[in-house]
């Protein structure tokens, strides 16, 4: 795992000291709030409903267990002894105060974690497949990479003032578990035809009001040429995003309007001139940035036990049958550890789930822990001999829900039980569908279902790309949720379409139960799933489904 | 004709804690909605609304919210003022918990 260089350290270290005067300025009065504004915002602090609410970053998703002991620390110290998992791999404490943050920001520091760009209009934390390094189709362990752009865009003097916030993802796989087709720039490491790594590199991606599907501006890009490219990228859009209208921003806004052909010139053009200036130290820091993720001393050790002990026990296979991912060790697993028990607020861990979690990463996981943009907590390289002590250990501590990538393993954004931004909420409708299925026992018949809720236009939630997506509004002062489906986030990237009118709060369980049910009905063979039934069959059954089929006629 | 002026309250979040407060005829700041004023008149609405943006030691991010009469004082008429009036609907935290009776 990568460690804090001596640079590192100390610019961590001096914003926590600058940030604790500008604190000390605001409280007694030096500083008006519009002056203290951007500078909280610049250390993730933003003032919420309730409370002041604090977004950390955990760079790729990836943890150690002294830190996932910390952020335990930090959540009993001083918030309410649980953090919040977000879907851009960040942890957000919901009700720190404002004259605690100082001290918090130490602790953070102390474990090299910050909350530095994780708000304003700058490079925020670069996400990363919460797979890196394990996952047996991928090509490279994408996190050096994104370290590297971690290390450039931190406090980069160009890139601080954009016209708009700047998400970057990256996978090392040609399977896109990064939603990187959703991000400001997407890249997807695959080989050319000469067998060598390379990126295809994305731009213009991203929910929000104005969702699109990013395009690709580079097929293949050198692996070697990642940072200069993205600095063109960066550069092309500081110049042409648009700064006069905050909803037209975005690089996705600037790269409809220059047109796909004319912006892939100017990056080219740019990239020509920056390239040469870089002079291989990118090369030599990435190089030095690898050695701190090699993989693991993997043991080699007989599996026999787990076989036998899935053949015995149905509890324990239906965990590893749905919260499993193929390692590329043969003899290890890579496992999803829900902290999505129905009921349960998505993304939410308390603080002695944390440090469980800490503890078996030692144990059974090569001190490695990741946070995925799906809300769940996963230990990557777990040996198959272990996992029924694992399960049983995870089981205890109520962290064995076996629901990965089913009906209940739901996104959900804080909504409006938190967020100053939400028009509805989020939160208790995930928890009410996830109830409601568990007591139809159906998940497992379902089969793969992604439910993402948002509850605003912002789409956090990553509402446009679930096979179901909600998407909560204010309709004349009443919560009303609109419904999207076919939306995806993988490689085969779509945006949901919308069905026809909202549901009210209480509508919304009966109107998934209907859909579900609908699907069911339908399926050519339980293999179908349910998005490749909605890609096959159409809306329209769905749509008489959720209306009946006069109102569908008038959704159409 | 102009349509008739909404009744507000003043509402805000204190700075040091971040809690929802609202702003007493006689200027306190105050953790319950019913305490709070109700002002029915736009002009006064907006000198309360300047007098509460002055406090700025005291709290963050005024404004004016619509709101009712009711049995017991001031009530608020939209879902995400009620909201602020008691928490989050996914634990028992804010308000609801720290003046639970």
């Amino acid at each position: 795992m990568y460690s804090y260089s001596d640079f590192d350290e100390s610019f961590v270290r001096s914003r926590v000291a600058q940030f604790t005067d500008q604190v000390e300025r605001r409280l007694d009065g030096s500083l008006t709030e519009e002056e203290f504004r951007p500078l909280r915002l610049m250390n993730g602090l933003y003032l919420q409903l309730h409370a002041y609410m604090l977004r950390v970053a955990i760079p790729y998703g990836t943890l150690s267990p002294d830190q996932m002991r910390q952020l335990a620390l930090i959540a009993d110290r001083w918030d309410k002894g649980y953090g919040h998992f977000t879907t851009r791999q960040n942890i957000q404490f919901n009700w720190p105060k404002l004259p605690d943050v100082p001290a918090i920001l130490g602790a953070l520091a102390d474990v090299e974690m910050h909350a530095i760009q994780t708000s304003g209009n700058c490079v925020r934390n670069v996400t990363a497949d919460h797979f890196a390094g394990a996952a047996a189709d991928e090509i490279e362990d994408p996190r050096p990479y994104a370290e590297l752009l971690r290390q450039w865009s931190t406090d980069h003097p160009e890139f601080q003032f954009l016209p708009r916030k700047f998400k970057i993802a990256i996978t090392g796989a040609p399977n896109d578990r990064a939603v990187t087709r959703a991000h400001d720039i997407g890249l997807r490491m695959h080989r050319n035809g000469a067998g060598e790594a390379g990126f295809e590199v994305m731009v213009g991606g991203g929910l929000g009001r104005t969702p699109m599907v990013g395009r690709t501006v580079r097929d293949f890009l050198p692996s070697g040429d990642l940072l200069p490219y993205v600095e063109a990228v960066l550069s092309v859009y500081n110049t042409l995003g648009r700064r006069d209208n905050k909803y037209k921003a975005r690089i996705k806004i600037t790269v409809h309007e220059t047109g796909l052909e004319e912006i892939r010139e100017m990056i080219e053009a740019r990239f020509a001139e920056l390239r040469p200036l870089f002079g291989g130290n990118d090369q030599r820091l990435l190089s030095d940035i690898r050695a701190a993720f090699a993989a693991p001393a993997f043991r080699n050790a007989p599996t026999g036990a787990f076989d036998a002990f899935h053949k015995s026990d149905p509890a324990f296979r239906a965990w590893v049958d749905t919260n499993l991912a193929p390692h590329r060790n043969d003899q290890y697993a890579i496992v999803t550890v829900s902290i999505k028990a129905h009921g349960q607020t998505p993304g939410d861990a308390t603080s002695d789930q944390m440090r469980l979690l800490a503890d078996l990463a030692e144990k059974y996981g090569h001190s490695d822990l990741r946070i995925s943009h799906e809300q769940n907590v996963i230990l990557p390289h777990v040996h198959k001999s272990d996992l029924p002590t694992l399960h049983a250990a995870l089981v205890q501590a109520g962290l064995g829900t076996a629901n990965i990538g089913l009906i209940s393993d739901i996104i959900a954004c804080p909504g409006m039980d938190y967020c100053a931004l939400a028009t509805a909420r989020s939160i208790p409708i995930a928890q009410e569908i996830a109830l409601r299925f568990q007591e139809l026992d159906l998940e497992h018949e379902v089969g793969p279902m992604k439910i993402k809720i948002s509850g605003c236009i912002n789409a956090c939630g990553h509402h446009h790309v679930g096979h179901i997506g909600i998407l909560g509004l204010d309709r004349a002062g009443v919560e009303n949720y609109q419904i999207t489906l076919g939306g995806d986030g993988t490689e085969t990237a779509a945006i949901g379409e919308k069905m026809g009118p909202g549901f009210a709060y209480d509508q919304v369980v009966p109107a998934i139960e209907r859909l579900v049910t609908a699907y069911l009905a339908l399926r050519s063979e339980p293999a179908e799933t349910f998005l490749m039934a909605v890609r096959r069959a159409g809306l329209a059954p769905f749509k008489t489904a959720l209306y009946g089929a006069e109102g569908a006629q008038d959704a159409a | 004709m102009s349509r008739p002026f909404i009744p507000k309250v003043v509402t805000a979040n204190r700075l040091r804690e971040g809690d929802v407060v609202y702003l007493a005829a006689d200027n306190r700041w105050t953790a319950f909605h019913h305490e709070a004023e109700l002002i029915t008149d736009e002009a006064h609405a907006q000198m309360r609304l300047l007098h509460a943006a002055a406090q700025r030691l005291l709290i963050v991010g005024a404004y004016l919210a619509d709101a009712r009469p009711g049995t017991n004082g001031p009530e608020p008429t939209h879902f995400r003022e009620d909201f602020r009036t008691r928490g989050p609907s996914n634990y028992n935290h804010g308000k609801q918990a720290d003046f639970a009776s």
